[in-house]
């Protein structure tokens, strides 16, 4: 497989921190790349060093094997986190001035189908709802049908339906065979869409692999969710890990069975019980002892 | 490359366009100030002294305070000094009414013509001039300088100020059109995502600058015929030179904007750097007024403002006819301060925040 982008030991440092520390990896071509992270741990600043946005301290970037330089630019589709649109354009407005830019453009009616923007073509870029605006921000990073996309928290902030409408777009272009690196603070997102996902935490990277790859090995138990107050003894007498949440507590179990017996045993009420494989979120909990979610 | 130029000069033009708030405004504000100049300026209403005159009051002839001296008149002097251009004579019927205008400097001198006296507030410079006015009408003296009549075409005031009210609005234009625009796009993050694109620094403000050029010129044309079909105005010069003139003066003052967007990331700044560099450039760059008697470093100072040469240019091609050779110090000068400005503001631009 070709390596489209390659990081090595990259190094980012504000005056009195470090915002990325000594991150290395390669992506394959037409992979999705997740890098999963709670909001401070560099995601967007390791991102922003990779599109030539902000200078790195040390390290280098490669992209086909190359230091980035006008192809890069040519070939690469960015949606930022916070972007405003040019105002008093309208949609289809918008998305011709960004294609023009380009040498290679996208197909305007496949852009507009791929990003569900029909109906909203002739609409005022200030007058379209925040799903819209997501999907017009895409779309933009579409506009010069791109090998390599950027997508720094596409869904944060927007509604359940907006949100899979995005991971519908995004799996569009994975179709396509594009690479695509997309960041998020949602578990769930990260596990849908991403082939290899890379967990960052205080600028570094503590685990990375496919989410599957990395739950098998470090995570592939079962958590034991309880809308209970228990007491401490209690928990400890269970054999395994336990975390308390916001409204009760989470067990994670080395024998389910034996688990259950101790609670009944002590006459705890199981009817809020509910029971589910470990995901990335536990992942992390059990990785950096800290919610994704903070 | 001009393809990119050409896509952003367009989506800029579309922008301004549909602003109607700002374009509305580009357009009417020289109007109003062209029509509320006229008004204030017709040579009927033109006053440069008030004087207050006393009718059927019972008055103190003889009062006087710390600040207001009283004096005596002849008849005749009174009756000559009636007839002095440019006062404008207004009547009271209560003394103590027309003593507090006195006071408070809103007429400059008080007469009550049948005690034959008049009062002056000691504090009132205009006061003073009125005073040598009624004075001089009862001089009866030879002069020896003999008077004679100027000749040649005279500019009213309002055909004096036109230049410079276009000059005015072409600065406010290319200082706010290019340099806060260009800052709310850093601020909102719309340079960032230009940033990212093949589009090149120089390709950006190259289309802002054509951009807000062919903006001027389409503003101050339509201003230009809609003052001149409605005041009379008349250009007495080449109009190439003055398009030659405006492109110059438009392109120095975009290059201001530019240095002051340079950088910055904050709206509320850069209004305020351009509030402090516009303001004081619209009243030392004899837009209104004339600097002749100002302090000479007001004057030299007035000389390094691309406004001062813009609206001087301006008003030798209007309102005298000179032709761009006689306007070379001028154009040599918005030149000169284009290039300096466009190179430190390209220098110095950066598509993020600091």
């Amino acid at each position: 497989m070709n390596i489209v982008l390659e990081v090595q030991n990259l190094t980012k440092i504000y005056p009195g921190i470090k915002a990325v520390d000594g991150v290395s990896f390669s992506i394959e071509q037409g992979v999705c790349f997740g890098l999963l992270g709670p909001n401070g741990a560099g995601k967007t600043t390791t991102i922003e060093v990779i599109e030539g946005i902000v200078p790195p301290t040390s390290g280098q970037v490669l992209y086909k094997g190359k230091h980035r330089g006008a192809r890069f630019r040519e070939e690469v589709g960015i949606q930022f986190q916070n972007t405003e649109l040019p105002a008093f354009l309208s949609v289809k407005e918008t998305l011709e001035t960004f294609r023009n830019l380009y040498g290679r453009k996208s197909d305007m009616d496949e852009l507009v189908e791929t990003c569900y923007l029909q109906e909203i073509l002739s609409s005022d870029n200030r007058k379209i709802s925040g799903g819209q605006k997501q999907r017009l921000l895409l779309a933009m990073a579409l506009a010069n049908d791109p090998e390599l996309i950027f997508l720094d928290e596409p869904t944060t902030g927007l509604d359940p339906q907006s949100r899979r409408h995005l991971w519908d777009i995004v799996r569009k272009i994975k179709t396509k065979k594009k690479t695509v690196i997309l960041t998020t603070h949602y578990m769930e997102e990260a596990q849908i869409l991403c082939d290899i996902i890379a967990i960052m935490d205080y600028g570094k990277i503590i685990a990375s692999g496919s989410p599957e790859k990395l739950l098998e090995e470090q995570c592939s138990g079962i958590a034991v969710i309880l809308h209970e107050h228990l007491d401490e003894k209690i928990l400890n007498s269970i054999q395994g890990k336990w975390i308390r949440s916001k409204d009760g507590v989470e067990i994670y179990p080395e024998h389910l069975n034996d688990c259950i017996k101790t609670l009944m045993d002590m006459k705890i009420n199981l009817s809020t019980l509910t029971i589910r494989p470990q995901n990335l979120e536990d992942l992390f909990l059990k990785l950096t002892g800290k919610r994704l979610r903070a | 490359m001009i393809r990119r130029i050409w896509t952003l000069f367009k989506a800029r033009n579309m922008e301004f366009f549909r602003d109607r708030a700002a374009y509305g405004w580009n357009l009417l504000f020289p109007f109003m100030i062209i029509i509320g100049f006229s008004v204030m300026f017709n040579e009927e209403q033109q006053t440069m002294f008030k004087v207050g005159v006393l009718i059927e009051s019972n008055t103190n002839s003889t009062y006087a305070s710390e600040n207001v001296s009283v004096s005596g008149i002849e008849d005749n002097q009174y009756r000559s000094f009636r007839k002095t251009k440019y006062i404008d004579f207004i009547e009271f019927t209560v003394f103590n009414h027309a003593m507090d205008k006195l006071k408070h400097h809103r007429i400059d001198l008080l007469i009550d013509p049948r005690s034959k006296r008049y009062w002056l507030s000691q504090t009132s410079p205009k006061g003073y001039v009125v005073e040598r006015l009624l004075k001089a009408t009862a001089e009866t003296r030879k002069t020896f300088y003999k008077q004679k009549k100027i000749s040649g075409r005279e500019i009213p005031y309002s055909e004096w100020l036109f230049p410079g009210i276009l000059g005015m609005n072409i600065m406010f234009s290319a200082l706010y059109g290019v340099g806060y625009t260009v800052v709310r796009y850093r601020e909102n993050g719309v340079l960032k995502r230009f940033s990212v694109t093949p589009l090149k620094p120089y390709e950006f403000l190259a289309a802002q600058i054509i951009s807000r050029i062919y903006l001027l010129f389409i503003t101050t044309l339509i201003v230009f015929l809609g003052c001149t079909l409605i005041f009379g105005f008349k250009c007495h010069g080449s109009y190439l030179s003055l398009l030659a003139l405006f492109f110059l003066g438009g392109f120095s003052m975009i290059s201001v904007g530019l240095v002051v967007a340079a950088r910055s990331s904050s709206e509320e700044f850069a209004n305020g750097i351009l509030n402090l560099i516009s303001w004081p450039m619209m009243f030392l760059s004899e837009v209104w007024f004339s600097l002749e008697g100002a302090k000479p470093w007001v004057k030299t100072f007035s000389e390094f403002l691309p406004l001062t040469h813009l609206v001087t240019g301006a008003r030798k091609i209007m309102n005298d006819g000179a032709t761009l050779f006689e306007i070379k110090y001028q154009l040599l000068m918005l030149t000169g301060m284009s290039l300096l400005f466009f190179i430190t503001g390209s220098i110095f631009f950066k598509w993020n925040r600091n």
